[in-house]
């Protein structure tokens, strides 16, 4: 009986703490809830990571996509003989010295019917267009002279104040005291624009032009150029020496103290903050080997040691997931170890390593503290001709104008943004295409 | 012959020698192809190294001990008064030279002997042709610049002849040893392997350019400052201590900077630990593969986009809104300030956390998750008592990577953190960090002899050694780890 009853007590025991865990339906539901409150932070963290991404990215857009375009007006303009060149000696001398503005705003001032003999109409009037005309026509007829006395109609733009009012970025709504444009100017802006004469036009100049104050006459020009020079010196280097290293490490070296070395070294080195190489390369190649600054070779250079380590990484890989019975067949039909590294082992793992060197690029194409080290934040009006010559590129371009106090240049630094990112997306997108196309799962 | 022509008309020398190596194995091994010990494409390697490699070694060990030596010449040459004055005005003298030089190089021999005779005839003479001098130069500028012109002739000329024999000598060694017999592949492999070697260790010479570079200009800035008042330091204001000056204490203070470079990046993961963490959980735990397989690349995009277009969403659209924000809750928040920098930088070290963490939780293995299963326990109960305790050291690692990052971060902080050195504990205040000083020493107009520059590379190398042993660290944490369960 005792037995029995022991037997029961603890069968019972049992029985309540099997309870307690599985049966208890307020502890259940308690699990339950902890449960999906478990998995919703993890949604919860998904969502907020990737509505960042989605933040960042409408910003920008917002922000930039009217950087592609620029408001101009159509002038009958007249290339007064008088004006141009009272001597009439047609030298390019007497071109240079014209004042070319005036044409325009003659031009302007027939159109408005502007009085030109009333000051405070003219000064207007004269507000409506850029201030960067002169050079426009200048120009042109520095090209053909020949135009000199003729009219002509032109496409000039238009003032950074009338380029934000037609992109809605001043409120008409305002009083007119608080707004950059005044009624007169808003009224003769309605007017062009109804007669079609002023529009957005879609703005080349932003990858034409070169550094300018004026943020309606700021382009690319330079800093694309710049960029393409770096990137250029970075494939020619990084790929021939990273690719080569990497063969080295996979396939030849013995395993001893030095490759030990030289394998912590290039996998601390991916790790060492971008700005340091700004350093290396302003002591070494700029103070120590005297190669100009504010070049772009000193950049790709630079930009070449920053990128090494991910090409080198990317191609080891590559170079590993080809089996070890592809080398083993090479060399069981007698190839040299060198001959099936270059016969086999390279083509195999070739898309491998076009995917890293372009990661590598894409990582060189957005570094920018670095470049800030070796003087490439320069205003640079001449586009550079060859690696040589002082530039800029593209993330330091974009540096610069986020850092220029004018309203208008933060539309130039968006657009700029919007140019770099899609440069960088083409470039994820044939990486993606390669990757899909070309990987093989051995 | 330039340099580079040279080393051009080497190169088409072992294309020549290269093609004519091709043909003479070929003709050797006519009828007899079995005997021969390499195939003729060896052979040409063979002779086309010979050819070009010795030379294009002695030119350019001769190209980077040229410059030192003629320098020297031309220097012994100047004035007496020249040379006792400053190491400033010797390098502007010699810079005078170098461009007179250039200039009397297309004079013809009436123009030079005029210039010679009348200095403000030689500054007409020499604007002339497209180059300007400050200052007419003397009798002794154009006759050191003379000296110039021909030490250079002579080297050039000497560099040309050095090459044409060696390359020729070369080629005949080589075309006398091609023989059935000669092992042409193993040499030319040799080269190959070697030249292999070379390019892994360039790697090498990075690090040990980054060490030394950044070492010298830094022992040079101790020199100037005392070490211990740069370590100790709490005021950071390098504009007012002169080069030189004894008054220099506590004006270089790394304190403020270091305060503000750790405050930024704690700020960062503790936006970017629980996003990352969680994220990471649930792509591994929960999530199916499909949408996994959509979701990380999307949030490693966060990692591959450019820091500076982080810097200018700081700008202009997380400043602005906290500072929106702040004001509605009657709080002054700075456009920019510790909060602004942090979350941006938080953001963008997400996928740093959770594709590491990911992949450290996917490595736990499955039979650590069936045995808590088979006790009993809710898959949230079996992640948060099993999966994450045995994963641990991993994470602390892949946190401790994207701290260093943080910490070496630059275009974010440099937009959005501010320029003052504030030591401060209200994240609505702007501060400074290391990076962000370092831009600022080193852009604009540059003297590499006052401590305002050097303290950069003071700057960098504290920089480098705090991201390095961090590294070190995180690095061997994840490898311990991974060791466990393989």
């Amino acid at each position: 009986m005792s037995v029995l009853a022991d037997e029961s007590s603890v069968t019972g025991l049992a029985a309540v703490s099997a309870e307690s865990r599985f049966d208890n339906p307020a502890l259940m539901r308690r699990r339950r809830r902890a449960e999906v409150r478990f998995q919703l932070y993890g949604l919860l963290a998904i969502a907020l990571g990737l509505s960042c991404l989605v933040i960042l990215f409408t910003s920008i857009i917002g922000n930039g996509w009217t950087a592609f375009f620029q408001t101009s007006i159509e002038l009958p303009i007249t290339f007064d003989a008088q004006e141009i060149d009272p001597d009439g000696t047609r030298k390019p001398s007497a071109f240079a010295s014209a004042n070319y503005q005036k044409l325009a705003y003659t031009a302007l001032y027939k159109i408005l019917g502007v009085d030109p003999s009333i000051r405070p109409q003219r000064t207007a009037a004269n507000a409506l267009l850029s201030r960067e005309i002169d050079s426009q026509l200048r120009e042109m007829v520095t090209a053909d002279p020949s135009i000199i006395g003729s009219t002509k109609k032109v496409w000039v733009l238009a003032s950074g104040n009338a380029d934000a009012l037609l992109k809605g970025k001043i409120d008409r709504k305002l009083p007119q005291e608080n707004r950059q444009i005044s009624d007169q100017q808003l009224a003769w802006i309605d007017q062009l624009t109804g007669s079609g004469i002023m529009k957005k036009l879609f703005n080349t100049g932003l990858f034409t032009n070169t550094a300018s104050s004026q943020p309606e006459t700021a382009g690319l020009a330079v800093a694309l150029l710049g960029s393409f020079y770096i990137m250029l010196i970075v494939v020619l280097l990084s790929v021939p020496l990273g690719v080569a290293a990497a063969i080295y490490l996979e396939e030849f070296a013995p395993r001893n103290r030095f490759t030990d070395l030289i394998e912590v070294n290039i996998n601390n080195l991916a790790a060492v903050p971008s700005i340091v190489f700004g350093l290396l390369g302003l002591a070494v190649f700029i103070n120590f080997a005297g190669l100009p600054r504010s070049a772009s070779l000193v950049g790709g250079l630079v930009l070449t040691l920053r990128t090494l380590p991910t090409v080198i990484i990317a191609t080891r890989a590559a170079i590993s997931a080809v089996p070890p019975s592809i080398r083993e067949a090479a060399l069981g039909v007698g190839a040299s170890k060198v001959q099936t590294v270059f016969h086999h082992v390279l083509p195999l793992s070739l898309p491998g390593i076009i995917t890293g060197t372009i990661l590598g690029l894409i990582q060189a194409l957005g570094e920018t503290a670095p470049l800030l080290m070796i003087g490439m934040v320069a205003f640079v009006v001449d586009v550079p001709s060859s690696p040589l010559d002082p530039a800029t590129a593209l993330p330091v371009q974009i540096y610069m104008w986020a850092t220029e106090a004018e309203r208008g240049f933060v539309e130039k630094t968006a657009g700029a943004t919007i140019v770099l990112l899609m440069i960088l997306a083409v470039m994820n997108i044939i990486t993606m295409v390669l990757r899909k196309r070309y990987e093989r799962k051995w | 012959m330039s340099l580079s022509s040279l080393l051009l008309s080497l190169s088409g020398a072992g294309l020549i020698a290269f093609f004519i190596g091709f043909l003479r194995a070929k003709i050797m091994a006519r009828g007899k192809e079995r005997s021969v010990h390499s195939r003729p494409g060896y052979h040409a390697g063979f002779l086309a190294l010979w050819t070009s490699l010795p030379a294009i070694i002695v030119l350019l060990i001769w190209a980077a001990v040229e410059p030192r030596f003629i320098d020297r010449e031309v220097q012994s040459s100047l004035s007496a008064q020249v040379l006792q004055g400053s190491e400033a005005q010797i390098g502007l003298t010699m810079g005078v030279v170098r461009s007179v030089a250039a200039g009397i190089k297309t004079f013809s021999r009436e123009e030079l002997e005029a210039a010679k005779a009348n200095p403000q005839e030689a500054q007409r003479l020499l604007s002339q042709k497209g180059i300007i001098v400050a200052s007419a130069p003397g009798r002794a500028i154009i006759d050191s610049a003379e000296l110039l012109n021909e030490l250079n002739a002579k080297s050039s000329l000497a560099k040309t002849y050095t090459a044409a024999i060696l390359a020729l000598l070369g080629f005949v060694i080589a075309f006398i040893r091609i023989s059935p017999n000669l092992r042409a592949r193993n040499s030319v492999e040799r080269v190959v392997v070697a030249g292999l070697m070379v390019a892994s260790s360039v790697a090498i010479l990075t690090t040990a350019g980054i060490v030394l570079s950044v070492l010298f200009q830094s022992l040079d800035f101790f020199n100037r400052v005392s070490i211990i008042d740069f370590l100790t330091g709490t005021v950071w204001d390098p504009r007012f201590a002169d080069a030189g000056s004894g008054s220099t204490e506590g004006q270089f203070g790394l304190v403020p900077l270091m305060w503000g470079t750790l405050y930024i990046s704690f700020v960062a993961l503790v936006v970017a630990v629980p996003i990352g963490l969680f994220a990471a959980i649930y792509m591994s735990e929960y999530a199916h593969p499909k949408v996994r397989a959509t979701v990380k690349p999307l949030l490693e995009m966060l990692a591959g986009i450019p820091t500076i277009v982080y810097g200018f969403f700081a700008v202009i659209t997380v400043g602005p809104f906290l500072n929106f924000i702040g004001s509605k809750a009657g709080l002054v928040i700075q456009p920019t300030s510790v909060l602004t920098a942090g979350i941006v930088m938080g953001i963008m070290i997400i996928p740093f956390v959770s594709s590491l963490s990911d992949d450290i939780i996917s490595a736990v293995p499955l039979a650590l998750r069936e045995g808590s299963y088979g006790l009993g326990a809710t898959q949230s109960e079996t992640i948060k008592r099993v999966v994450l305790p045995a994963a641990l050291p991993g994470i602390v690692g892949a946190i401790l990577l994207a701290a260093s990052r943080a910490i070496g971060e630059t275009m974010i902080v440099v937009l959005a953190a501010g320029i003052a050195a504030n030591l401060t504990l209200n994240p609505f205040e702007s501060v400074t960090t290391i990076t962000v000083k370092i831009v600022s020493q080193l852009t604009g107009d540059l003297e590499f002899n006052t401590p305002q520059t050097l303290v950069a590379f003071a700057l960098g190398l504290t920089l480098f050694v705090l991201t390095l042993g961090l590294n070190v660290y995180a690095l061997y944490i994840v490898r311990k780890y991974r060791e466990q369960y393989e």
